[in-house]
Formats: structure tokens, sequence, C-alpha cells
């Protein structure tokens, strides 16, 4: 940044300087949008470079990843299927953070989430046999989201009442989430030894579209399960939450300025034990749906991360509930095509470059550079 | 300026805007070696934005800096402090886990890798023996008083070789007795041919300290280098206050109804653990406004949050219309028609990233027709904030953006309307036209007028001396956490006194005795 002052400047070097100021007006509604579509651009073309200096060729690279999340009914199917959680863990972690709250702890809460399902057919409270499969998968979820709700209120109550950092407590519950898990799994429901519990009854699944393709034969393979429907269920009622409920209102006050709620005459200790509840529940929530749609049995490493990545899903989105879907469904393709062309390396390069354009695009929404002749301002 | 060779420091036509306030408007400045020279001048008058300008932390739009003659151009305060300016900020800088010889070797090029820490400590201690800020070198920053981190501050600008210390409120956050202290050691740094520019609003203390005074009010100089020996308290007071009213408002004469608000006996404790509020007792009637008047800082602030259940009080009752609403959380005081305009617009008062609607829906959301079971009606909500657009002359592209991008005027528009469209039994005003500009103050004012006559009860806390004389009806001083005193006519010189800590008694026991006389 360059900076000449006018007046007490004997001697001009410079005719012109670039100015950086903070941006005083609101931007066209476009702008963002086409800020984030750049952005990707941005870091694509940076890919690019780095692919043909690795001595590949961009353009087919780019190809193979594309047809391999996107290209087939198939494959995009799957990338669906990597979406759904991130889809839940990304809304968990928005709302969250929508109240200034931090709730890493997704990661444990989603764990906390399978193991509330699984729960309901291993302990057992109702058999995966004889159950009317609708009851059953109701009572799966709301166990799902209770335990993960349960996990949430722990730092959320220590926050309220003792001032805990949640970034902390939250963190470290996702260790003692997956110690618990493993004890059950390793110690009650183990089936012959393995570190898994038996398979679940078909029964206890959730639909999933290959089910249908008796009827539909187009859906023959397709591994979408009704998970989907939940997450996106979930995401318009966050969304509605949020911005027309008279709670997503408090929510929304308190993460933009805690004093002006207070000033308002909004609790914030309340608050914050019911948003981190929330937040816990649907990151529960996504533990359930994986457990039942997609793993069909309560067994370690259920996630590759999907709480943690569900922070950064929600940044992405700017804690957009529905712009949370658009960007899970691009990052499920990333993790897909990953594996496609390589174990890890460059797909996970472009995914981090993408991430740093994005995060870093977001500078232009604040500022504006202007360009002034010397004595102007 | 008589003798040009004795000024350090030389400010002309100083200008420094921010949006929507002319926080300096060509202001003169200069300091002599050698001594004190205070900056006196209510808050937001501009004394703080000057000193930043001089420490190179403000960059202003127009003027010109000398230090020892020279023409100087400070891009930062590394620049100033190099030019030998250091300032102590009110809210100090230390790293409290290190000791106060690293606090004050931090940034510094020597000691380059090995701290030798002894040698430096030594050192340390030569230099608080010189200019007698007695402080153990040794000590972490935490285990100190905040008088003693103060000394830690001096030392550090002195540590940097500073002759010229800009020291802003200093006394704010200490006790009477390192008050003296410190006095001791300015003098002692005068003595050594060092100069210090003192900012107060504290009276007593500007008359005690200082060679010169230089007063400023609304951005401007009201009075440059008055020697502190030839001037009375009384005289600084007017300066700093000013007593030109600007607007002939309409105010008609009414009488006051029953007693809305009674506050009885409230004590309370700043955020710092201090008590602010000191026995203060009050009454607001209906369809009158009552001021509250006194220098910032003296439990107003406080008064106010507790009345409006920001602030827990220790002891004392706070009555709402027979209601007792003491230490009652905040949204009960709302519910009985308590509205409130918080002095700080952009940190209590409103949320800046929220928009307008959702900033008018503030203490409605909750209730219908606004607010409607467990949802909000966003189509009523949003045609309501139109509404008051319209009604308040709110200057907005449109009520879905967010009110960080709103001028200062247009910002507390949007809290008035909040607050006033309620229909409020009793308001709260907290400094209701600071910052604004001419046109806008009057508007302000109209509407508090236009509540008055709407049998609203209205607590005006204001420092602003005009306003409060135009505005109201009785006018309480307060210094200290305690009431000096009521005025009814608008007497500006016993308002004057009370401010400065005289009580209302001794003033009148020294008019009877010179009726005697």
């Amino acid at each position: 940044m360059i900076e000449e002052t006018p007046s007490s400047q004997p001697q001009r070097r410079f005719t012109f300087a670039i100015r950086v100021e903070p941006r005083l007006t609101e931007t066209a509604s476009w702008y963002p949008a086409l800020l984030s579509f750049m952005a990707i651009v941005v870091a694509l073309l940076l890919g690019a470079v780095i692919i043909a200096a690795a001595g590949g060729d961009p353009i087919s690279s780019y190809r193979h990843i594309a047809k391999a999340s996107f290209g087939s009914l198939g494959v995009f199917s799957d990338t669906m299927v990597k979406a759904i959680p991130l889809m839940l863990t990304g809304l968990a972690c928005s709302v969250a953070f929508r109240m200034r709250l931090w709730n890493i702890g997704a990661e444990g809460q989603f764990y906390l989430g399978a193991f509330g399902a699984s729960a309901v057919i291993l302990l057992p409270i109702l058999s995966d046999k004889d159950t009317p499969r609708w009851i059953l998968i109701l009572v799966m979820l709301v166990a799902g989201m209770l335990m993960g709700a349960l996990w949430g209120f722990i730092p959320g109550y220590l926050k309220a009442k003792f001032n805990v950092n949640e970034i902390i407590s939250s963190l470290m519950m996702n260790y003692i989430a997956i110690a618990w898990n493993n004890y059950w799994i390793f110690a009650v429901w183990t089936e012959g030894g393995f570190q898994m519990s038996r398979m679940f009854d078909k029964n206890a699944w959730l639909p999933r579209l290959t089910d249908f393709s008796k009827t539909v034969p187009a859906f023959r393979g397709l591994t979408t399960h009704f998970g989907l429907v939940f997450a996106l269920v979930a995401a318009v009622i966050v969304w509605f939450i949020l911005y027309r409920s008279r709670w997503g209102y408090e929510i929304r006050l308190i993460g933009d300025n805690p004093k002006a709620a207070e000033y308002a005459g909004i609790s914030i200790t309340r608050n914050v034990v019911l948003v981190m509840m929330l937040s816990g529940a649907l990151a529960g929530l996504a533990g359930m749906s994986e457990i039942t749609g997609v793993v069909h049995r309560f067994q370690e490493r259920i996630s590759s991360g999907y709480g943690f990545t569900g922070i950064i899903i929600a940044w992405l989105a700017k804690l957009n509930p529905l712009v949370v879907v658009v960007v899970s469904i691009l990052f499920g393709a990333l993790l897909l095509a990953g594996r496609e062309i390589q174990p890890s390396g460059i797909p996970k390069l472009i995914q981090g470059i993408i991430l740093v354009c994005l995060i870093a695009s977001d500078f232009f929404l604040r500022y504006q550079i202007r360009i002034v002749r010397q004595g102007e301002d | 300026m008589t003798n040009q060779e004795e000024n350090v420091v030389v400010m002309k036509g100083i200008v420094k805007r921010f949006p929507g306030v002319l926080a300096n408007d060509h202001v003169d400045f200069s300091l002599r070696k050698g001594e004190v020279h205070s900056l006196l001048g209510e808050n937001g008058a501009g004394k703080s934005t000057l000193m930043n300008v001089l420490a190179g932390l403000y960059r202003p739009e127009a003027g010109t800096i000398y230090i020892n003659n020279r023409m100087v151009n400070f891009n930062s305060p590394l620049d100033a402090i190099h030019a030998g300016i250091g300032m102590i900020h009110q809210h100090f800088m230390l790293v409290p886990s290190q000791t106060v010889t690293e606090n004050i070797l931090l940034g510094l090029e020597e000691p380059r890798f090995r701290m030798q820490l002894g040698k430096y400590d030594r050192k340390v201690a030569e230099m608080s023996e010189r200019f007698g800020l007695k402080v153990d070198p040794k000590a972490k920053i935490w285990q100190l008083s905040v008088g003693e981190q103060q000394r830690v501050e001096i030392l550090k600008m002195l540590y940097r070789g500073a002759n010229i210390l800009i020291m802003d409120e200093p006394t704010a956050v200490l006790a009477p007795s390192e008050i003296e202290e410190l006095f001791k050691t300015l003098r002692s740094m005068v003595g050594e041919g060092k100069s210090v520019i003192f900012i107060s609003h504290k009276l007593n203390e500007v008359m005690e300290i200082s060679d010169r005074v230089t007063v400023l009010r609304k951005g401007k100089v009201t009075a440059a280098g008055l020697a502190a020996r030839d001037v009375t308290k009384e005289e600084l007071a007017r300066l700093m206050v000013g007593r030109d009213v600007l607007f002939d408002l309409e105010k008609k004469s009414q009488q006051a109804g029953k007693v809305v608000l009674s506050v009885e006996n409230i004590w309370a404790e700043n955020d710092k653990g201090v008590m602010a509020l000191r026995g203060v007792s009050l009454e607001v009637r209906s369809g009158e406004i009552v001021g509250l008047a006194g220098v910032a800082g003296n439990g107003q602030s406080e008064l106010a949050e507790v009345i409006t259940g920001l602030r827990k009080c220790t002891q004392g009752v706070v009555r709402v219309a027979g209601d007792d609403l003491t230490n009652k959380p905040a949204r009960q005081g709302i519910r009985r028609g308590i509205s409130h305009i918080p002095e700080d617009r952009t940190h209590v008062g409103s949320s800046p990233n929220l928009s307008v609607t959702d900033n008018v829906i503030m203490k409605k959301y909750d209730q219908p027709p606004i607010g409607r079971g467990w949802m909000i009606n966003a189509v009523l909500a949003e045609k309501y904030a139109q509404e008051l657009k319209q009604s308040y002359d709110i200057i907005v592209p449109s009520v879905r953006t967010p009110v960080r991008l709103l001028s200062g005027g247009n910002l507390q528009r949007v809290i008035l309307a909040r607050e006033i469209s309620s229909t409020p039994a009793l308001m709260i005003a907290v400094q209701p036209t600071r910052g604004l500009d001419v046109g806008a103050i009057e508007g302000v004012q109209r509407l508090l007028l236009a509540q008055r006559e709407a049998g609203a009860a209205i607590l005006l806390i204001s420092e602003e001396l005009e306003e409060l004389l135009s505005l109201s009806d009785r006018i309480y001083v307060i210094y200290e956490g305690q009431i000096m005193g009521e005025v009814a006519d608008g007497d500006i010189e016993k308002i004057g006194l009370m401010m400065t800590g005289v009580r209302q008694e001794q003033i009148e026991a020294r008019v009877g005795g010179v009726a005697h006389d």
C-alpha cells in the first residue's frame, strides 16, 4: 500500500497511488456470487499450472475429475452419498457459527448420533426385524439427534454456566465420543471379535434409490439414500429458523452484537445452550443417516472427518443454510473424484487452492481498491 | 506563541474527519519546552483525536505539524516515537505475563538476542529512581496495580527517549493517592526539561497540574494556551460546555403528571468493580423532561443501565409506575414501556450487520403483530420498517441495508424511531445528540419534546449543558456517583459548580453568607 500525503510533500515521487480502502457502501447483490465464481476460476487456473508443472495435462485431468463426480447418474449418485453427511454437519456448524459459537465438536456429535441410532437396534430397544420400518427409522432418527444434542449440550452448558471455552471443550468431546463408540464396538456389540457390530436387518436401512429399481429401472445400483431428504428438509428448516423465526432472530442478533441482544432483553446463556443442542442434533442426524443409509452396522471409522469438513463448508457457504447444500455437493464431488485420479496429492491440492481462493476473495467484499492521482482525495 | 524557539510542538490548522463527524476543525495547538499543557474538553470534543494525530496514529486531512521547528509528516506511530513523542493511552498496552523490564524492552532493537535481563533491570531501576516512578523491574505486570502499570507505560516511553509525553486521561483509572503520585512524577519530568500534554475533562486536576490550558469544544479551539493561574474554574467550565444556545425550541409549558420513575438510594459498581453510584435518588414524572448533568464518567451510564436492567445494583430500589423493577431482567422493563436510547449507538443500540428492518424490530420481535407465535411476520416487519423510514426521514436505499452503512445521524434516527414508536411511558435518553450535525440535533430534540407532550417521562442524560437547559424542566447534577443538587431555573453557574463537585447546600450557604454581609 503506497500512501502519500498530498499537501505536506514538497516533491511528488509518484503521480498515482494505489489505495486500499474499506468499503463503505453496499455491494450489488450479484457481486458476491460473481466473486465466488471468479475465485473458483482462479483456483482452477492455479491448479492447472501446478498439474502442468508436475508433467500432467491439466485439461484432461479436469475432465477426468468432472467425469468421475458428475459424469453419469451412477457417479453423481455417489457424489450425493458423500454430500449428505457434509450437508448436515455443514448445517450444524452454520447454526452455531451464526451465533459466534465455535462448535468444533460436530465430529463427536456425528459419532454419538451414529451410536444413538445403533443403540436402538443393538441394545436392543426395538427389534430391527419385526418393527414397522417407518417406526424403526423414526425412533432411530430421534435417538441419533438426541444423542447429538446431548453431546452439544455439555459444552453449551459449560459455556453458559462457567464460561468454559467451547472450542476446547467441544473439540475434546470429539475424542471422548470416539472412545465411547469404540468401547461399545469392541466390548459389547462386537460380532465374533471383529471391531464391528452385526449387520442391521434390511428393514432398518434407509431406503435407497436402487431399492426402487423394479419400478424405475434407471435407479439400478444407485446408492443415494433417504438421508438426502433429511438433509434437504433440515436445510430448509434451518433456513426458516434463522431467517423467519423469533429464535433465529435472537441467534442472528446475538451473533452480530451480543451487547445489543442483551439490551433488547434477550438471554444469551439460554441461547448458548439451545443453539449448541440444535447444532449437535444436526450433526447427530448426519451420523444416524450415515449408519442407516450407508454403513448398515455399527463400526469404527464411520466418518472421514465429516464434522471437520462441515466447518469449512459452513464458512464457504457464508453460513447460509441453502448454500451449504450446494457447497456440500461440490465437496462431495471433490472427495469422490479425489480417489479416482490419485489417493491424495493433486485432488487435495485443488481442494486446498479452491478453499484459499474463496476465503481470500472475501477481501474484495470488504475492501475496494482505488487508484488515485496525487493531491486528489 | 510569542517565543518561537520555546515551542517543541506546533500544530497548525489540523483537520480530521470521521464518517459523519468533524472531529478536529482547523485546530491550532502549541507546546512549550518544560511545561504541562492541558487539553480540556468534554467527551467527543476532539482531544484524543488531536493527540492521536500528533502521535502518528491518525493522519489529518489538512494541517501541518512542527516538532522543534521542523515540519514533520508522520506515517506511523513509530515515526512519532523517533521524533520523541510518546503517548500513554487510557488502555494500557502491556503484556500481563511478562515482567516490567521485558515490557519496556518489547519491540526494541537492543538487546538483540540474549536478553541480559539483569543488566536492563538495573537500567530500568535507575530510570524509575530518577523520575520518581516507583516500580519493581522484576515484577510481572499482572501483579501490579493500575497506577503501577501506568508508571510502566510512562517508563516505556521515557526509555524510548520521549521528550514529549501525551497522557490521555491518565487519572480516569487512578485512585486519589495515585493521582498525587502521578502529579509528582509529571512535575519531576517537567523539571528535567520534558514536556507533557495532559488530556482531561476534570477541572480540578487541570487547575492543579497545568501551566497552560487549551480548551476544545466540538472539534474547535475555544481557548488557546490560557495560563492556568489567570483563569478560574468557572471560566474553564463555561469554555468547555459553552453557553451559546443554538436553537429556539418551542417548549410548551405543561404540568408534570404523576411519578413514573422513582430511584431510591442506588448503589452500583462500574465494570472495573469500583462503586460508580453512591446513593443516587431521583424522580421523573410523566410529561416532563428531567436532565442529568455531569462530566462524563461520573456514574451517568451506570445509572441508565441500572434503570434499564442492564446492570445490577448492590443497594437501592428502582420503581417504574409503581412496579418494583430493581435488578429485574431488561425484558421486564421493555414490557413496562421503558425505552432506552443508549450512549453507544454502534456497540449497544444497534446490530451493525443486520438490516434496518431487523434493527427496528429489536424490541418488538417477540410480540404480536410482528412476532407471530414462533415466527416473525417478515412482511409486516418490513412494512413497519418502511413506515418508520418514511416518518423519521431515515435516509437509506432500502430497509434491507445493513445499518453499519448508515451515517451517525441516520443510525441515531433508526434507534430513535425504534424507541419512540413504542410510545414509551419512560424514556432514558443518554447523549441522544452526541456526534450529530446541527440539523440532526434539532430533529432529535424536537422528537424528545414531542414525547414530553405525549405524556412520557423522560430522563435526559447529556454532557451538552445547553441542550439540557433548553430541553429540561428540571436538572439534577451528578458528581462521582452522587447527586449534588437539583436546579429548576436553569442557573448555569450553579450547574457548573455542582459539576465540579460543589454541593447545592454549599452554594446556597455561600450565597446566603454574601447576603448577610
